[in-house]
């Protein structure tokens, strides 16, 4: 069993040996060698993360229940949903392209905000649930994978090449993505694995593990 | 370049690549689990270069396809067009659109194609054992970190566009055979980034200033 020293920190990109020092609120600690950010004193850190986690639960259902965009052309129109928008592709015999879509601007999103409330949810309440760990491991895999923000830009360059042919109609979850793009980015920069982890620590202390 | 100092792994320190960890570790034994989170321990990941090199060279493969065979097809009432990435781009730049043509020209052409070299020519200083331009190295590995997730935009473009334009007799927008690709390659270099350990670019330095 490998023994573990609480006092000392690796840096993730270098590998650099350093000893942990107490942060003032707000400030991040950066390896001296490569400048990593190695961690982060965030101040509330748990109740801001899970105010914007239920808010940002909120717009992704009203982002995906509702049409981002409508068109119109000499009184034909059509306006999709996301969900509608990765069926009808593949529907179109382009199931290769339309599950990239659907893992990455559907599934992974709306994973990784259950996730976050399994985890904050309880943390709140200052206790924390079985499969801790196992949650935060997921949440490393599936974070490269979701990409709300991208998929933001997409549907801003869809709307320019569509304007010079069609009559736009902006939906109600336009407004929503561009909405859940910013919690999202809030989101990364409020919540703090390592309040996870302590807790963590202290629970399995108390069970003396 | 001030001395880089010493290694964890060359004291003998193992950090968990999940909650961070640093625990005490005789030697990089496969049995090793971290003794907060019970993820498997390793001093460096595990086979990162052939890894890498894998999905970097299936990558090179299929950017050849993605560029050159059709993204998108376009059917209006007075024109048909067929477009590969770079010919949508142009036609993007020729309609008025010069600020959108060179998102999407960044997005889909250069970040793909910088990845692809930026990572090559990392693993090659790895394999080299080079010490030279450490800060550089360092920097361009974390620029592929960062925007490698942006290339998706033309996958996004495509769905969308391929299903809200579906007016019987006056437009049809099709998917084409290029956007499994393009979107593999996409995934691709992103795997292959992932599986890079940025922590064997400091390991020669150490080495040769340690000896």
């Amino acid at each position: 069993m490998p023994a573990p020293h609480t006092t000392l920190i690796a840096c993730p990109e270098c590998d650099l040996l350093l000893r942990e020092i107490p942060l003032p609120p707000g400030r991040s600690a950066c390896c001296h060698c490569c400048g990593a950010t190695l961690y982060r004193n965030l101040p509330d850190s748990v109740n801001r993360s899970l105010a914007l986690t239920l808010a940002a639960a909120i717009l992704y259902l009203i982002a995906n229940s509702f049409p981002i965009l409508g068109i119109n052309l000499q009184g034909n129109g059509n306006a999709v949903t996301l969900l509608q928008a990765v069926h009808d592709l593949w529907n179109q015999d382009m199931p290769l392209v339309s599950s990239l879509t659907f893992v990455t601007a559907i599934f992974v999103p709306a994973l990784e905000l259950c996730l976050m409330l399994y985890l904050l949810l309880p943390l709140y309440r200052g206790h924390l649930l079985p499969g801790t760990s196992q949650v935060m491991r997921l949440l490393q895999v599936i974070k490269p994978w979701g990409m709300i923000e991208v998929f933001m830009l997409g549907i801003l360059v869809s709307l320019v090449k569509l304007v010079q042919d069609f009559k736009i109609i902006p939906g109600v979850a336009l407004w929503s993505f561009g909405g859940l793009t910013l919690l999202l980015a809030a989101l990364a920069s409020s919540f703090n694995p390592r309040d996870v982890w302590s807790h963590l620590d202290v629970k399995q202390r108390r069970e003396g593990v | 370049m001030d001395w880089p100092g010493r290694s964890a792994a060359g004291q003998g320190f193992c950090s968990c690549h999940v909650c961070g960890l640093v625990s005490k570790l005789e030697q990089d034994d496969l049995a090793a689990r971290c003794p907060r989170c019970t993820t498997r321990l390793h001093f460096r990941k595990p086979d990162s270069l052939h890894r890498c090199w894998a999905f970097l060279i299936a990558a090179y493969i299929l950017y050849i396809p993605a560029n050159l065979m059709i993204m998108m097809e376009t059917g209006t009432l007075i024109s048909y067009r067929k477009d590969t990435i770079l010919s949508g781009v142009i036609h993007l730049w020729h309609n008025g659109n010069p600020g959108i043509a060179v998102i999407v020209f960044i997005a889909s052409i250069l970040v793909p194609l910088f990845k692809l070299v930026v990572l090559t020519l990392l693993l090659v200083s790895v394999r080299r054992g080079s010490t030279w331009g450490i800060k550089h190295r360092i920097l361009l590995y974390r620029i592929v970190e960062l925007v490698g997730r942006w290339s998706m935009l033309d996958i996004f473009v495509v769905t969308l566009l391929a299903a809200l334009v579906q007016i019987q007799s006056f437009a049809t927008v099709r998917a084409g055979t290029g956007a499994i690709a393009f979107g593999a390659v996409v995934v691709l270099t992103m795997f292959a980034a992932m599986e890079f350990d940025p922590r064997l670019m400091w390991d020669p330095l150490r080495k040769e200033r340690e000896l």
